[in-house]
């Protein structure tokens, strides 16, 4: 098909790139006038209408601009006639390739300095890295489903929500403590994802993508509506938080020694902090070391079968359907265990906390890092966070975090447009027959999977 | 009790007529591209924005007949919406035709999360309230202090999308457009190779959709008075659930699934639960899928090996 | 009117029989009544003008489509298995039928060898105790892989892709990806190995080797092989055994010599009145004299 595809050539030389920066102007003018020139403000207890076409001129102006630099660019990349066009790949991919490579590498510095980390900064730091830990570890989950096995789950943060929920409810009508519910949770969250999945996992990519979003919005309006269970929108409070071997991080306790206490130290909140980080940090580590060990093995190579080739694995005797399963409940599982951890650390979970945003999140970090990139999730959960902060660190950026969905909502497009699998996108066979020194060709193009659908046109 | 159910059915129909227009920009989306347009819900939230923007900017210069002030709104906001479904497509979807089969779900994912937000940056995120444009109705029947009422406006809502259904039918299937998006829907390449223009087509037929998305946006900035930049998102959902329902590439369908979907919300608030409204039509979206994939009026696929 | 169906060989049992084989999509009958058999250690060819039902054939055999009547019983240790009860994974995995396709499915991301690992997954599955073996390096597990990793290294040099296994499966020529599909089809340790239109495409050295590695599959692993083929050299030269298809229905059945001469099977190819005026390379090409 690739051939009726009528790629945007670039019209010749600068009057071609200036029409069509002319014409994308022109329609960036219609779309904004209604949706930004004209706002809709309340006063004195009506709507009216206020103009913002300073506004709208600058967006044109814009769009002028960045059409015409592309253009040009484009033009000057563009191969002339009769020079053959060289498929080598590009830098990024170049790049990423060397990534993957020193994966190992990377890895363990990056987890030396987030090991350091706790011990060199301030309490603000370490919460802000407790927050990129808690989505690396979500990253990392929903990787396994939709960059290993190429389900596309939009419902994710279900389980995320199953696992809160589950320490919530044990912690505060059981008595049970964080430790105690932390199995309990993945499990939980695991059954959960059998459950679910079982009847529809056998739907084609995009049906399984809109009912996976529909059981999303179906547990949290349970949860928001089952007052007697979950106290609805108020949600649960009171959550007890983790002990260390039994050692509460606290000023006092009446049943025992604190932690303070029992090693002689002086009280401060931060050791709960840096204990919380920890308990994250271990809990991600978990998960990464289970999915690097997965891909390895049978179930995991046939993840990966699975989302290159669902029909040709059906042909070499894999069970789909099973495959799947326990790719989406093995996701589910550690959405449960970040869960537990997301109530505990709180001490106060509502379903707010639990909207399609959140899937939304989860899913542009895998997206954006690079579908089945470990270390890919970590950057772009950072970079992620850093948008909910920014605002705080330049002063000039002002509000920034209300931009947060319109700019990763922007780059989940643009990201699809350049690099379809992802920033750090890039495969390692998960075995070598000639070890990593034999005859190989040249790596992988980045759309090399492009041609293999699972499903029929 | 006669007339308690009545009054529900006209509002159960009069809603999915809403649903009903926003399903055929799935369907006919679906069946020309194979995907789902998770964009879509988005384009029907901005239409309803530019149809009250409208209202506002025409009730200020000053007065007019509710009728005519609803035709001219009707021409502005399927205008101008049409642009936002025909960018959507140019920029999201087009360049990914070919990609892998992640990527333009991921990227319509993406382009939907950005309409939204959009919207929420540079119209506000309060709930939007307009003044009713339009009062009474016929009392259709009374009884024991119930009256059962159909509102002018619930008239003009189905009469429209009953007009709108017919109109856009006879374009289906009577003109070269028709039969170029039918050509498109069969086999894209071979219908490139017959001149078939099929960039246009599809481009058309995106055009179309956030037209009709547009009206209903329109019919429910009228309807319920209020919108805010969320509402895309379950009346989206739902409608995707009307498209499945009726089964998915037919227009009829469509039509006949939106319909239902009105007509299940509003018996469920009605007698069971306004809370779990929206988990009953989450319900019959996932029970549809599960149990009968190419829904009411849709053609069972067969697989190719 | 002749119709072949007298293919009795001697000291090779029956393999896979199928029996009134019938298979409508609406009113469409791609398959009519078919019953054929192939035996152990054949090569059986399923040949026919484009169209007839070739492929369908091939997919209930596989359990991509449920028949709509008949049976099919694959024999394997003793025991029978009805293909047409069960699911497409379990045919593959019980009865030993593995497939290609018409056009090729590989795991094209994955690399060559890691498509031969994945192909026997249900071997290495049941060693690695639902992973968690796996997970543990259990030695159980070890040696299951170890073995795995053999086999897939023979076919690697069966197939003469053994310098190019840690390429993606995507970045082999089209020759050499056909080859791969067999291998991991063979990865699957089947009893029957049905292939669709593996020469397609093939240059003649390529088409050769294919030859020879077909016949050594039949004669070294003694496997049968089911094979849909346009290509009238390969068919002529390396079956046993030739079943022919038209509009659904079998017209001829019988060695490949008897085959080429029946009369139906010359006016399924070329029309009733067209005898007299056939062009010499058509001639050839379905082994008539001019």
């Amino acid at each position: 098909m690739a051939g009726f595809k009528t790629a945007a050539l670039p019209r010749e030389g600068l009057s071609g790139a200036f029409l069509s920066a002319l014409a994308t102007a022109v329609v960036v003018l219609v779309l904004t006038i209604p949706t930004v020139g004209l706002k809709t403000d309340e006063s004195g207890g009506s709507l009216i209408v206020t103009r913002h076409f300073d506004t709208v001129a600058w967006l044109v102006g814009l769009a002028f601009v960045g059409r015409l630099v592309m253009s040009l660019f484009m033009a000057r990349r563009a191969v002339k006639p009769g020079e053959q066009k060289k498929a080598g790949p590009s830098a990024m991919d170049r790049f990423a390739a060397a990534v993957a490579r020193n994966g190992t590498k990377i890895g363990a510095v990056g987890l030396v300095i987030a090991v350091l980390l706790p011990f060199v900064t301030s309490n603000y730091l370490i919460d802000f890295g407790t927050n990129v830990l808690i989505y690396v570890m979500l990253g990392w989950g929903l990787n396994i489903v939709v960059g290993l096995a190429g389900l596309l789950d939009l419902g994710y943060v279900a389980f995320y929500a199953v696992g809160a929920y589950t320490v919530a409810l044990l912690a505060t009508n059981v008595g049970l403590g964080f430790w105690a519910c932390l199995p309990l949770a993945g499990l939980f969250a695991a059954a959960f994802g059998v459950v679910l999945g079982f009847p529809v996992l056998r739907l084609r990519g995009d049906y399984l993508a809109i009912v996976t979003l529909g059981f999303g919005e179906i547990i949290r309006l349970v949860l928001l509506n089952w007052q007697n269970v979950t106290n609805g929108p108020n949600g649960i409070g009171g959550i007890p938080r983790p002990t260390l071997f039994g050692l509460p991080f606290a000023a006092h306790s009446a049943t025992g020694p604190t932690f303070a206490e029992f090693f002689g130290l002086e009280f401060s909140p931060s050791q709960r902090f840096i204990f919380l980080y920890f308990v994250i940090l271990a809990l991600a580590l978990l998960t990464n070391f289970f999915t690097i060990r997965m891909r390895r093995l049978p179930v995991g190579r046939a993840w990966e079968a699975l989302r290159e080739d669902e029909i040709a694995c059906r042909a070499i005797g894999i069970n789909a359907t099973n495959i799947k399963l326990s790719a989406f409940a093995i996701g589910a599982m550690f959405a449960g265990f970040a869960g537990s951890f997301f109530a505990t650390r709180l001490g106060f979970i509502s379903p707010e906390s639990f909207t399609f945003t959140e899937s939304a999140t989860i899913l542009a970090i895998v997206v954006l890092g690079g579908m089945g990139s470990q270390l890919g999730v970590v950057l772009a959960a950072i970079m992620l966070v850093s948008l909910n902060e920014a605002g705080r660190w330049f002063s000039f950026l002002g509000d920034i975090a209300l931009y947060r969905p319109l700019i990763y909502g922007g780059a989940m497009v643009v990201i699809m447009l350049v690099r379809p699998r992802g920033l750090l996108a890039h495969r390692q066979p998960s075995i070598l027959l000639h070890g990593s020194d034999g005859p190989k060709e040249s790596l992988v193009p980045n759309d090399g999977l492009a041609a293999s659908t699972g499903e029929l046109p | 009790m006669m007339d308690y159910f009545l009054q529900q059915l006209i509002n159960g129909l009069t809603l999915g007529a809403v649903y009903g227009l926003i399903a055929i920009g799935y369907t006919m989306v679906y069946g020309i591209i194979g995907m789902i347009n998770f964009a879509h819900g988005e384009i029907f939230m901005i239409g309803s924005f530019i149809s009250l923007i409208s209202f506002l900017i025409l009730s200020s210069i000053g007065a007019f007949s509710a009728v005519f002030a609803i035709l001219i709104v009707l021409l502005v906001t399927m205008i101008f919406t049409a642009v936002f479904g025909w960018s959507v497509e140019r920029i999201a979807y087009r360049p990914l035709r070919d990609s892998f089969k992640l990527a333009p779900l991921i990227s319509a994912i993406g382009m939907s999360i950005f309409l939204q937000s959009f919207v929420q940056v540079f119209q506000g995120a309060r709930p939007k309230p307009l003044q009713p444009i339009m009062h009474g109705g016929i009392k259709l029947l009374e009884h024991d202090g119930f009256a059962v009422q159909i509102s002018y406006l619930q008239i003009i809502i189905i009469l429209l999308t009953v007009g709108l259904m017919i109109g856009f039918t006879a374009v289906i299937q009577q003109t070269p457009l028709g039969r170029s998006q039918r050509a498109c829907e069969q086999d894209r390449t071979m219908a490139a190779l017959l001149g078939v223009n099929v960039d246009r087509t599809i481009s058309l037929t995106f055009v179309m959709g956030a037209a009709l998305a547009a009206v209903a946006g329109l019919m429910f900035t009228l309807y319920y008075g209020v919108i805010d930049f969320f509402i895309g998102f379950l009346a989206g959902v739902k409608a995707f659930t009307a498209a499945v329902l009726g089964g998915i590439g037919s227009l009829p369908g469509a039509m006949l699934g939106g319909v239902l979907i009105g007509l299940i919300e509003a018996f469920w608030s009605a007698y069971f639960s306004i809370a779990y409204k929206d988990v009953a039509v989450f319900m019959v979206l996932v029970l549809v899928l599960i149990f009968r994939p190419t829904g009411l009026l849709g053609r069972p696929e067969v697989e190719k090996v | 009117m002749s119709q072949l169906d007298n293919y009795a060989p001697v000291g090779k049992p029956a393999l896979l029989t199928v029996e009134h084989l019938t298979m409508r999509f609406g009113g469409l009958v791609a398959i009519d009544d078919l019953s054929f058999t192939a035996h152990e250690r054949d090569i059986t060819a399923l040949i026919g003008p484009n169209g007839a039902g070739k492929t369908t054939v091939f997919n209930c055999l596989t359990g991509f489509y449920k028949p709509t009547v008949g049976r099919i019983t694959m024999k394997r240790e003793g025991q029978d298995y009805l293909l047409e009860q069960m699911e497409g994974f379990r045919i593959t995995r019980l009865a030993g039928v593995a497939r290609t396709f018409q056009n090729i499915r590989l795991f094209s991301g994955m690399t060559v060898f890691e498509n031969l690992i994945v192909a026997q997954h249900n071997h290495l599955m049941n060693a690695s105790m639902f992973s968690i073996a796996g997970l543990l390096g259990l030695p159980r597990y070890r040696s299951a892989e170890k073995e795995a990793i053999e086999l897939a290294k023979f076919w690697l040099h069966k197939t003469g892709l053994y310098e190019r296994a840690d390429n993606p499966a995507s970045s082999l020529p089209y020759g050499a990806q056909r080859r791969l599909e067999i291998a991991r089809a063979m990865c699957t340790k089947p009893r029957l190995l049905c292939l669709d239109e593996p020469a397609a495409g093939l240059n003649p050295k390529e088409s050769g080797e294919l030859n020879d590695l077909l016949l050594s599959i039949r004669t070294d692993q003694g496997i049968g092989v089911l094979l849909i083929e346009h290509d009238m050299s390969v068919v002529m030269k390396i079956s046993d055994h030739v079943v022919v298809l038209d509009y659904g229905r079998k017209i001829s059945d019988g060695a490949p010599y008897d085959v080429r001469n029946d009369e139906n099977v010359i006016k399924a190819y070329l029309g009733e009145d067209e005898d007299e005026d056939l062009p010499p390379e058509i001639a050839a090409d379905v082994g008539m004299q001019p």
